[in-house]
């Protein structure tokens, strides 16, 4: 049996490295590549067909949890009684009309949200930023690929955010964030080619009236449909966010577990207005504001809103954690590893790869097994070569809230790596502190003339999409050309790193990390410069110093000890 | 001029003696190990028992300051270069001709000149040293300024970790000193129970068994 797998491996490997030599000009970086699934004993799966997971049922929970299931139902409103749901409703838009007919000022509000525009104005850098234009290194850009990517955007039909009426609030999509039935699923706004167009077939109709009767306020049913599967998959992209959250243990999420706390996502991100807090492209470095007195607002999601800035016990340890509080964010000690539970996090990935066939076809490995025992995707000819990892220990930067992007114009050095995504802040920056970070590490497309990124056409039901025609050339000069980007014509692979703030998956204070685990020479924060650090710095002079005298006392004794004893035995004679 | 036995490190002084011993011990052994000279032991313990052991050395200091200057027992750390000299000799050359030590205790200089000395500059400029660095060490949450006091808080470690290397240096040579002069044994006895040989004048002698008889035995 081993033999003819390891045959069949061998067949496979000479099939792979045939098949791209014909277009390996275009990318010579290529040829060094080790095969990519000589060594795997998984059989490959011919297809690209993914998104089980997304479109299936997702587990219910109560919108709002432990902290005010003490005093009862919040809700002044049955839906399920209002003769506006009653239906019947033949598509998303007419249940938004019949929202928006009552909640006449919810269109107005999230018109401004970037969960509708996609689009973010960074306050600090200025940086016009957002899905819509963003490019990350994953699938690398929405920008051209909406009919895939906008699943889960939450509006209907967005096909393309350059002729989308934003206007048009009936196209919002209230039911994604406030359903609670967790059967509401979007199907891509347009069909992908005939290798991708399987993705969605035999789904099950949705039943609009009871979804549209069923709504509340969000739970995790509804936030995590979407940011547990970022990146194409289970817990892909951001590693503190997976389908785990959905039914945590204590263990896992403090504040979420079911046998704990048991938060919504909405407790600590507080909305008003359609507009909540807690983003990732601008963040609280350091929350000076701590919690607020009774009844205050509180526009931050940071760990200071609840627990303020002297957490810890007023014990002799519990005053020596406190004094951490200005320069570690409490993250950095109490989440000890990220991607915990069972579901694993995407590390790396290598789109050098992609696009080999097999018979003609794309295919698939499975070549991890994550801790709950389901298999990952370890190659698709569709993205490349991934790698995988389970509780991970993050990176630590200091960080003061502010992210710098590499954005589809940033001209960039291409002899080395390019940070997509730069923490911005040092030891010297008061507002910065120690932060966790999930880094990870792609190779992928740039232009080579420009030294830009490049925006690539994935999906579509055209010859020009990458997933279906495996073409790279093509599909960068769509993706460019759409958006009358120039394009030098030459593409290269560059490496690039982006970093995921760890928020998420606190761990209860028993598990939070040792002092040792940074007080210590060769400890998580080995590399972090520009502070001293009790445990892990040091003069190494001064310790020289110090010892050298410390054995010179001990050897001076020891000559005058034995200088004693032997003028004493001389006596004695 | 005769010898007597006297009662000449009292419950307090041998109380503040050892236990003060104890705490430089502990201090030593933690702090090197948050230093990251040795494994030996958890972090986060071996900081809990240096503070401990440090804020109660530190007490102890005051008590004993307040003791000195109101028993009047300062006077025994004041500097002479009267005999200095002598034991100096003693320890570089005589010692190994076998020559008696040249000081003899008195009721009021109860250290030798160079053991006076020697311990004045660490209570003057060693302890100071190491109490003020070691508290701006612990109350670094009070006074840092986050960046802007990075530079401070490098500069209170490197003194306090100079002042610990200085203290291990006397602890080494305080202990071999022990086996000089008299025995390992004489030395230590007193510290323990008290009571030493030392030579009285006549009126200290009868001062003693006059006003302060339970501190001379016959």
């Amino acid at each position: 049996m081993d033999l003819v797998r390891r045959s069949g491996g061998i067949i496979c490997v000479c099939l792979c490295l045939l098949v791209p030599a014909a277009w390996a000009t275009n990318a010579p970086e290529e040829a060094s590549l080790p095969p990519i699934d000589a060594e795997s004993h998984y059989q490959a799966e011919l297809g690209i067909s993914e998104y089980k997971e997304t479109a299936s049922e997702r587990p219910v929970d109560k919108s709002v949890t432990r902290l005010s299931e003490r005093k009862g139902p919040v809700s002044t409103t049955d839906h399920s009684k209002l003769k506006e749901l009653q239906g019947p409703f033949a598509s998303g838009p007419e249940v938004t009309k019949a929202c928006l007919s009552c909640h006449n000022e919810a269109g107005h509000q999230f018109a401004k949200n970037k969960h509708w525009t996609w689009h973010y104005e960074h306050p600090v850098t200025g940086q016009q930023l957002g899905k819509g234009v963003l490019i990350n290194n994953f699938c690398t850009n929405a920008r051209g690929n909406e009919g895939m990517c906008a699943q889960c955007h939450a509006g209907y039909g967005m096909a393309d955010i350059k002729t989308y009426d934003f206007n048009d609030h009936n196209n919002m999509d209230c039911l994604i964030c406030h359903e609670s039935t967790g059967t509401y699923y979007k199907t891509p706004p347009t069909q992908g080619n005939k290798a991708c167009s399987v993705m969605f077939e035999g789904k099950p109709a949705i039943d609009l009236n009871r979804v549209a009767q069923s709504v509340t306020l969000p739970g995790r049913n509804n936030c995590g449909a979407c940011h547990f599967y970022g990146g194409g998959g289970d817990n892909v992209k951001h590693g503190d966010l997976s389908s785990v959250l959905f039914k945590p243990s204590r263990d896992i999420d403090v504040h979420m577990g079911e046998d704990g706390e048991n938060f919504s996502c909405i407790i600590c991100h507080v909305g008003e207005g359609h507009e909540w807090s807690g983003s990732r492209y601008n963040m609280v470095g350091k929350d000076t504001k701590g919690t607020g007195k009774p009844g205050m607002p509180r526009d931050t999601a940071t760990c200071e809103s609840c627990h303020g800035h002297d957490p810890h016990p007023a014990s002799l340890t519990g005053i020596k954690l406190n004094d951490h509080t200005d320069r570690v964010a409490c993250e950095s000690c109490h989440i000890p590893t990220y991607a915990r539970g069972g579901v694993a996090t995407k590390t790396d990935w290598d789109w050098r790869t992609a696009g080999r066939l097999k018979d003609g076809e794309g295919f698939k490995l499975e070549g991890y097994t994550q801790g709950d025992g389901k298999h990952r995707h370890t190659y698709k000819s569709i993205k490349g070569t991934f790698e995988y990892g389970e509780n991970l220990q993050p990176s630590y930067a200091w960080f003061n809230g502010v992210v710098d992007y590499t954005t589809i114009d940033t001209k960039f050095d291409d002899s080395k790596p390019v940070i997509i995504n730069q923490p911005l802040g040092s030891a010297d920056d008061p507002n910065a502190r120690i932060w966790p970070f999930k880094k990870m590490h792609t190779v992928q497309p740039y232009d080579k003339g420009n030294k830009t990124l490049v925006y690539m056409h994935l999906w579509g039901n055209d010859p020009d999409a990458f997933w279906g025609n495996y073409n790279f050339e093509r599909a960068i000069n769509r993706g460019m050309a759409d958006d009358n980007i120039p394009y030098s014509g030459e593409y290269g692979f560059i490496e690039t790193y982006s970093y995921w703030p760890i928020n998420h998956m606190v761990a209860p204070k028993e598990k939070a990390l040792g002092c040792a685990e940074c007080h210590s020479r060769q400890g998580r924060l080995k590399d972090l410069e520009g502070f001293y650090m009790p445990g892990r710095d040091r003069s190494v002079w001064l310790d020289r110093i110090g010892i050298f005298a410390m054995l010179a006392a001990l050897a001076g004794i020891l000559l005058h000890a034995l200088l004693r004893l032997t003028f004493r035995a001389k006596r004695k004679h | 001029m005769a010898t007597h036995k006297v009662l000449i490190f009292n419950r307090f002084e041998r109380f503040w003696h050892w236990t003060q011993a104890t705490a430089i011990f502990a201090l030593l052994f933690t702090g090197f190990g948050i230093h990251g000279l040795h494994d030996q032991g958890d972090f986060g313990t071996q900081v809990t028992v240096h503070v401990v052991a440090a804020l109660y050395l530190m007490v102890l200091w005051v008590f004993a300051i307040f003791w000195h200057l109101t028993t009047g027992t300062w006077r025994h750390y004041v500097p002479t270069t009267q005999g200095l000299f002598k034991v100096a000799r003693y320890y570089a050359v005589d010692i190994f001709k076998g020559a008696d030590h040249p000081y003899r205790k008195h009721f009021w200089r109860k250290h030798n000149p160079l053991q006076a000395l020697t311990y004045l500059a660490l209570k003057v400029v060693l302890f100071p040293v190491i109490w003020i660095s070691g508290l701006a060490y612990l109350s670094y949450g009070l006074w840092s300024q986050g960046a802007a006091t990075n530079a401070g808080l490098t500069w209170v470690a490197l003194v306090h970790t100079a002042a610990a290397f200085a203290m291990a240096v006397f602890i080494i040579l305080h202990i071999y000193l022990l086996t000089t002069g008299h025995s390992f044994r004489e030395h230590v006895k007193p510290m323990v129970t008290g009571y030493d040989d030392i030579d009285l004048s006549d009126a200290e002698a009868a001062y003693l068994k006059q006003d302060e008889p339970q501190r001379i035995r016959p």
